[in-house]
């Protein structure tokens, strides 16, 4: 007990935990200070555009959970009777690309190919018969939502469906059960209890999302109070609203959160899908053609913007853009801003993890909220949106100092704390495994403190952790929310610019940006793939 | 020990955000986006007063107009900014009440501003009229009023921007309060199903109607003049109203960081010159608020000559504007 | 060097959730123990206690008299083989025998040697430089013994070492551990299921059941005659009731 106390892992732990308790409880904070200096501004901003805000969030969410979840069950059921054919691999890694392209890169891909002047906007106009609308607001919204969320859903419920033990499928195969009763007593029950989290962490993306709405939702009547908390912030400069939508904010999402609870979700959801097991039926001519057709419907859905960033960026002066000033500037800050954020969100993590792995030595239970903290209460950070952190240290500082010269320390707090969950995710199985070997090794030889880590640790855990590194820098260089509060002429991202350059309405710059962008954090997500894929 | 943290978090959060500001000889001036455009005048009139005062001039620019105000007053008495550039007649009241800013100190008989000017704190660089422009190729017949612009076919979309951002966005505001006085919510309610997207600053807007996202936009009755001179051709008009057209002049203020740098007052005295004056028609697209060294381009004759100018007290918008613009809020939310 | 050191279990209590263990015993200097019983009768706890990876709630661990109290198991006199990963895999022989001479690996030159010495003792010549994969499952627990011997700690704790071993390795092995006793003359003390081992090797049985100790004595008397009822029944052979 005594020597566990004083364990420094755990001191390291606690300082994790503090940097996250004084992030998110200094944005508390300066909300409670703000709304306390002016109830009544606060109070008076519970209006009906309030209300508004509200039923748009709640409802556009369950609209997007619907039209990603009913889908991604059809198609995963479909790759999942199919798991051997050529291509298979590379859809399912296609069907990963979307969980890390930045959300402003999307948005222009989407706008590419299908906005009014986009490149199906001619056929679609005449398939319609008049002429296309484009996507502006809720259709904007949802197309956006589904093409980020039917991929991840999917891959969530193959997963699932590879679950099913391989001697039910031989069962199945034995007792000549049709697809329909196949579906019935083997894939339904698998997709059931995973339901209720994929449906969860889908609504629970699409309540938080914020730069999709900033740049498709097309005014007032199509916002989302993440939206709203940043526009009250930087184009009304109503802190008293500000704190308003804040709270409203997260009350909606703790509501959220506790609803999924009962419904007994976990929305922690990752997707890892493995081979799947064989199969021993033989699927009927009409039922392969009609499993194809979904597949390929899918597989175009999701490849169509990417498909489309990529060529609306290939007609930007590519060579210029890289040579500019404001382009590089923004890409070197781009890269050291995302590489602080993602070192801070692998020592978070790592903290995390060792003081966790400790505690799981206590015996005495004394520790257990502690350890609870560490293991599970870490991710909800995930559950608070960075938008609110940002505009509680927004109102917070603006006393005490200029907020803009404060946006590099801002980003790299916030999108280091926003990417450990994911990190965590990354380096603790190698990392329990590793401990599950060595520590009683280690302290039975007196192999401790540093020397541990070069000869024991870091050999084991080194691709991991560059994995976990390279993901979380993925991660912070798509990040819109905190900058977009932050940024100014003095520090601009690589999605700052191209959301400026947006604005002012140079598309072909923002549409070679955002392929630089794209290309960056497909790279960087390949090579967390590849670190972490090729773990012994 | 959560002290020492804290301490520590927010002075390395210091050390990582405030750079060395170099104080040689330099003018920071706010003011909106499509001012510092590359097409904008802002390249323009930089390297036209750095010649003149061998200083380093910087513009940082923000969103829009009323933005920009937003920025200040977030800022305080702490900005960077030496001149804010880019507010106009409409936040003038409430831009004074901030106390941010200072006498300009110049003489403003060159002024050549329709209704005159007398305004010791906002001096005026330019002017327009609000107008609807729409590609003639996409609209047959414009509306002839507001009153058919509210009423028209909601299938026919515009873009208009955001008043808590944009100046345009602010100035359609109160032109439809000017014409509709009390009835403005309900003219608000009709007119917002012919609302494809409201944008933040006018650049943006501009950007998806002459991309074709959308047939009409509004913007100023100056507009048309950019496609006549630059790409030659007569395509987008703006549509004359028969209520009259809303004027904005834009104007720039001394901040009181600035009435101690004597670059600033030079600039503000510079604002008035030809040296200036001449960027104001062929890049910011709107009438010059004092002589230009030449005739403006005859493409600014062939314009809409608004019939009727129509304006609100500076103090009634000042005492209304956060009132008038919840009201839109709750109105375009719908 | 490194004679035996005696180990005593004296009025040893721990526990956690359900399960509560008590243990007295007295494992004198340089003999060999094995430690014997059911599964979940404690035998892991009870070396844990020893080796320190597991603090006592009441009672006193004593190594060489010396009360272990609050000692971490780096600076106990005792060695330490586990069932498996006694090895880092992805180090060669050469380092994980090193590792127990010196933590940071700055090896001197004595240290040099002394690994070089144990390497050879326990047939690992040539071998230096492979990677624990590259062995067979008998010549990695020969790497741990080696690196038991450059410990040169009196105390030697073997965690059912062989348990992963056929027959004949495991044969084999028990003679090296025998080998390794007669030249250190160190304390041993190791778990086992097959009494053909405990036969073998040890000196005394300790019996534990249900988390106490429940018969210690000499070897030859737990597989003679004279064998304890308990282990009889541990064994499966209890005594014919009389009549």
């Amino acid at each position: 007990m005594a020597r566990l106390r004083s364990d420094p892992r755990l001191r390291q732990g606690a300082a994790a935990l503090a940097v996250l308790a004084v992030l998110i409880g200094g944005a508390f904070a300066g909300l409670l200070v703000e709304g306390m200096r002016n109830p009544a501004a606060a109070l008076a901003a519970f209006d009906a555009y309030l209300l508004r805000l509200v039923r748009f969030t709640l409802w556009q969410a369950t609209l997007s959970t619907l039209l990603s979840v009913l889908p991604a069950l059809l198609v995963a059921r479909a790759l999942s009777r199919h798991p051997r054919f050529p291509g298979r691999q590379v859809i399912l890694q296609l069907f990963a690309v979307p969980l890390a392209l930045p959300a402003i890169v999307a948005a222009l891909g989407l706008l590419a190919l299908l906005g009014r002047a986009g490149l199906l906007a001619s056929s679609l106009s005449v398939l319609t018969g008049g002429t296309w609308p484009g996507i502006y607001g809720l259709s904007g919204i949802l197309v956006a939502h589904v093409f980020f969320n039917l991929p991840l859903a999917t891959r969530l419920f193959l997963e699932a469906l590879d679950t099913v033990p391989a001697d039910q499928h031989r069962l199945a195969a034995q007792l000549g059960f049709t697809p329909f009763s196949t579906f019935r007593f083997i894939e339904w029950p698998a997709l059931r209890q995973s339901l209720p989290s994929v449906a969860g962490l889908v609504f629970m993306l699409c309540v938080t999302s914020f730069t999709l709405v900033l740049t498709l939702g097309g005014g007032p009547r199509a916002t989302t109070l993440e939206v709203a908390i940043y526009q009250a912030l930087r184009f009304d400069f109503d802190p008293a609203r500000a704190v308003s939508l804040t709270l409203v904010q997260l009350g909606v999402t703790a509501l959220v959160l506790v609803l999924l609870a009962r419904l007994g979700a976990d929305t922690a959801g990752e997707a890892n899908p493995s081979v799947s097991p064989r199969r021993f039926h033989r699927p009927s001519t009409g039922e392969r053609m009609a499993n194809a057709a979904l597949i390929a419907l899918a597989t175009l859905f999701v490849l169509g913007p990417i498909a489309a960033t990529v060529i609306s960026g290939m007609s930007a002066d590519l060579a210029r853009l890289l040579f500019e000033d404001a382009v590089r500037n923004a890409a070197a800050t781009s890269l050291w801003l995302s590489s602080l954020a993602a070192g801070l969100a692998v020592l978070l993590s790592l903290s995390l993890i060792r003081a966790r792995r400790t505690l799981s030595q206590d015996r005495t239970g004394s520790f257990r909220p502690f350890r609870w903290l560490t293991e599970t209460g870490a991710g909800y950070v995930l559950v608070i949106p960075p938008i609110v952190i940002g505009a509680g240290w927004f109102i917070l500082l603006r006393r005490a100092a200029d907020v803009f010269a404060l946006a590099p320390a801002m980003v790299i707090l916030v999108n280091g704390v926003m990417a450990m969950p994911f990190a965590l995710r990354l380096i603790r199985p190698a990392y329990e495994d590793g401990a599950n070997r060595h520590d009683r090794l280690c302290a039975s030889l007196g192999i401790q403190g540093w020397q541990r880590f070069r000869l024991v640790d870091w050999p084991v855990l080194r691709r991991p952790l560059l994995a976990a590194l390279a993901f979380a820098m993925a991660l912070s260089l798509g990040d819109l929310g905190v900058i977009a509060l932050f940024g100014s002429e003095q520090v601009q991202t690589l999605p700052y610019l191209l959301l400026a350059r947006m604005s002012s309405y140079r598309t072909a710059d923002a549409a070679g940006l955002a392929l630089f962008l794209a290309l960056l954090t497909l790279a960087l997500m390949l090579l967390a793939d590849r670190l972490g894929g090729r773990r012994r | 020990m959560r002290k020492t943290l804290l301490t520590l978090f927010l002075s390395g959060a210091f050390a990582a955000g405030l750079l060395p500001a170099a104080a040689q000889e330099k003018l920071t001036v706010y003011t909106y986006g499509s001012f510092t455009a590359e097409w904008g005048p802002g390249p323009l009139v930089e390297k036209a007063f750095e010649a003149e005062c061998q200083c380093d001039v910087s513009f940082v620019a923000v969103a829009d107009g009323v933005a920009l105000l937003n920025r200040v007053k977030l800022e305080g008495a702490s900005t960077q900014a030496d001149i804010v550039l880019g507010l106009d007649t409409n936040l003038t009241a409430e831009a004074r009440a901030t106390g941010l800013f200072a006498p300009h100190g110049v003489d403003t008989a060159s002024l050549a501003i329709p209704g005159g000017w007398e305004d010791e704190t906002f001096l005026p660089f330019d002017y327009g009229y609000f107008a609807f422009v729409y590609d003639t190729e996409a609209v047959a017949t414009p509306p002839g009023s507001l009153k058919a612009l509210v009423e028209g076919d909601a299938s026919q979309k515009i873009v208009i921007q955001d008043p808590r951002t944009s100046t345009p966005g602010l100035g359609l505001l109160l032109w439809i309060k000017a014409v509709y006085g009390d009835r403005a919510e309900a003219a608000w309610e009709q007119l917002s199903d012919r609302v494809l997207t409201v944008t933040p600053g006018w650049s943006e807007a501009y950007g998806l109607f002459t991309s074709g996202e959308a047939p009409m936009v509004l913007s100023y009755t100056t507009s048309p003049a950019y496609h006549m001179i630059a790409e030659n051709t007569e395509r987008y008009q703006a549509a004359a109203f028969e209520e009259g057209h809303y004027l904005q002049v834009e104007v720039a203020a001394l901040t009181t960081k600035g009435a101690n740098n004597p670059l600033a007052k030079r600039f503000m005295a510079f604002m008035l010159t030809p040296a200036f004056q001449d960027a104001v028609p062929e890049t910011n697209w709107m009438f010059p608020a004092a002589k230009t060294s030449e005739p403006l381009n005859p493409a600014f004759d062939k314009l809409v000559e608004p019939t009727k100018t129509l304006s609100l007290p500076a103090e009634e918008i000042a005492a209304n504007r956060k009132q008038w613009v919840d009201e839109w809020l709750a109105v375009m939310s719908r | 060097m490194s004679a035996g050191l005696a180990v005593q279990l004296d009025n040893v209590g721990f526990g956690y959730g359900e399960a509560q263990f008590h243990f007295d015993a007295l494992l004198p200097a340089g003999e060999i123990t094995a430690i014997m019983g059911p599964s979940g009768s404690g035998k892991s706890t009870f070396l844990n206690l020893v080796a320190g990876f597991e603090e006592p709630h009441g009672g006193t661990v004593r190594i060489g008299g010396a009360d272990m109290a609050g000692v971490p198991p780096w600076q106990r006199p005792v060695s330490m083989i586990f069932q498996e990963n006694n090895l880092f895999a992805h180090l060669p022989v050469e380092k994980n025998v090193a590792l127990g001479r010196a933590p940071n690996l700055k090896l001197g030159e004595a240290d040099r040697s002394a690994v070089a010495q144990a390497l050879q003792a326990t047939g690992l010549g040539g071998k230096e430089k492979r990677l624990p994969h590259e062995l067979s499952g008998g010549e990695r627990q020969r790497v741990a013994i080696a690196r038991a011997l450059v410990r040169e700690r009196p105390v030697l704790i073997l965690d059912e070492p062989f348990a992963s071993l056929g027959p004949a390795l495991r044969a084999e092995m028990v003679e090296e551990v025998r080998a390794l006793h007669r030249r250190r003359g160190m304390t041993i003390l190791f778990v086992t299921h097959h009494p053909e081992d405990a036969e073998r090797l040890a000196d005394q049985v300790v019996l534990l059941d249900d988390g106490r100790t429940i018969a210690t004595g000499p070897a030859q008397d737990f597989f003679g005659a004279a064998a304890p009822e308990p282990f009889r029944r541990y064994l499966g052979k209890p005594l014919p009731s009389p009549g």
